[in-house]
């Protein structure tokens, strides 16, 4: 748990780049990533989501049924800064593999932390979606990218 | 012509004898000569499958995704139920508890088993460690990991889970897991190369049945499995993308 989490609870409108856009309620709550685990995840080229591993459900609080066929997207924290996504996949786009941290949303507004890995899955020299898989990240550098990612908001 | 199988290094000792039983299996299946070549060096065998000495292999799946993408191989089927999974241990008597008690410095005994260190190194990252910060023993054995850890050479070790849980219980009492994976979709697999091309659905039919013929059973319990699930090409290229992600 980050030592600044007060618990507060927001109200966020968080707007896609897709146009689309959602009032998200924000906890001030971290959730610690479990030790040993992956949270994996498959999306088309679009970014719906394919597959979804346990460890992803458990950790998004989403069932799997909602998380299928949903955006990649309704991960995302506010304070995340578009800017990162936008260096994700424009490396992504250029075939190469995405590593960086990211502070995910969760389905009841808190949040948790990851070292994130994204590769572009490549079929018969074609494009077909992204795997992302993503571990337990230091606590060093959680709070390297907090004070990164508030300056890049 | 005699085809050649092996094995990963990294299979349990005590199934040893298994592996030439599925061999000598193999052969009546298939018509053919088998000859089953066992190796102790990840490198040794490696060298030997890129001269196209081998034709058929039990591999971890970090060979597994070099024997796909760069020399064609064909992954048949994969063991049911059993992932590979890998756990850190440290000295029962050792007052660190978790992994981020850990401190730059330390000393890690550890296997050239690929998978097992690339996936200790992921667990130690929440530590900040990585392998500019650590000490590496390597060794030959996840007996001779333990010893290490046991002699005080070490400060944790890495074990492929099977391999931990294959260790006496006199020596499992003196040491305790600090971390183990829990992955699921990474795991070994029987993969073909092209000189197989021919036997393949024969072999495939033969292997997804093994379970249900009486001696099929007794050769897959003396391996220590339970049967074989075959390996769809989108399957096999979900868990290459997987590592992928994994190897930096």
């Amino acid at each position: 748990m980050s030592e600044q989490d007060t618990g507060a609870a927001t109200e966020v409108l968080i707007k896609y780049f897709d146009g689309t856009e959602r009032l998200a309620k924000i906890v001030d709550r971290e959730v610690p990533y479990p030790d040993g685990k992956l949270i994996v995840s498959r999306t088309d080229s679009q970014g719906i989501i394919t597959h979804a591993n346990r460890a992803f459900i458990e950790m998004s609080g989403y069932t799997r049924e909602e998380l299928l066929g949903t955006n990649h997207y309704i991960l995302r924290h506010p304070d995340m800064p578009v800017v990162a996504f936008k260096d994700l996949w424009d490396t992504v786009a250029q075939g190469k593999k995405w590593q960086g941290y990211v502070k995910n949303l969760r389905k009841d507004g808190a949040y948790y932390w990851v070292k994130a890995t994204v590769i572009p899955n490549i079929r018969n020299g074609e494009l077909v979606g992204y795997t992302s898989v993503r571990r337990k990240p230091s606590r060093s550098k959680i709070k390297e990218s907090e004070a990164l990612y508030a300056t890049l908001r | 012509m005699t085809l050649n199988l092996s094995v990963s290094p990294d299979f349990p000792p005590s199934h040893l004898s298994g592996w030439f039983i599925f061999n000598t299996w193999l052969q009546r299946q298939l018509g053919t000569g088998v000859h089953l070549e066992l190796y102790d060096s990840f490198d040794a065998q490696r060298e030997d499958i890129r001269n196209g000495k081998i034709d058929l292999i039990y591999a971890n799946p970090y060979d597994a995704s070099m024997l796909v993408r760069e020399l064609g191989f064909k992954v048949l089927v994969r063991p049911r139920n059993l992932s590979d999974e890998t756990l850190i241990a440290t000295l029962a008597s050792d007052p660190r508890a978790q992994v981020e008690d850990l401190e730059a410095g330390i000393t890690v005994a550890t296997t050239a088993d690929p998978d097992v260190h690339t996936m200790g190194m992921i667990m130690l990252e929440s530590a900040d460690l990585d392998a500019g910060n650590v000490t590496f023993l390597e060794l030959d054995s996840y007996v001779l990991v333990a010893k290490a850890l046991l002699n005080g050479n070490a400060d944790v070790g890495f074990f492929l889970q099977a391999g931990y849980d294959e260790l006496s219980e006199l020596i499992r009492k003196k040491m305790k897991p600090l971390v183990n994976s829990q992955i699921g979709v990474v795991h070994h697999t029987l993969v073909a190369g092209p000189r197989m091309e021919e036997h393949i659905p024969l072999l495939l039919e033969r292997l997804t049945n093994m379970e249900h013929d009486p001696k099929g059973q007794d050769v897959l319990k003396s391996m220590g499995l339970d049967g074989w699930d075959q390996m769809h090409e989108e399957q096999t290229e979900f868990m290459i993308d997987l590592i992928d992600t994994l190897i930096d």
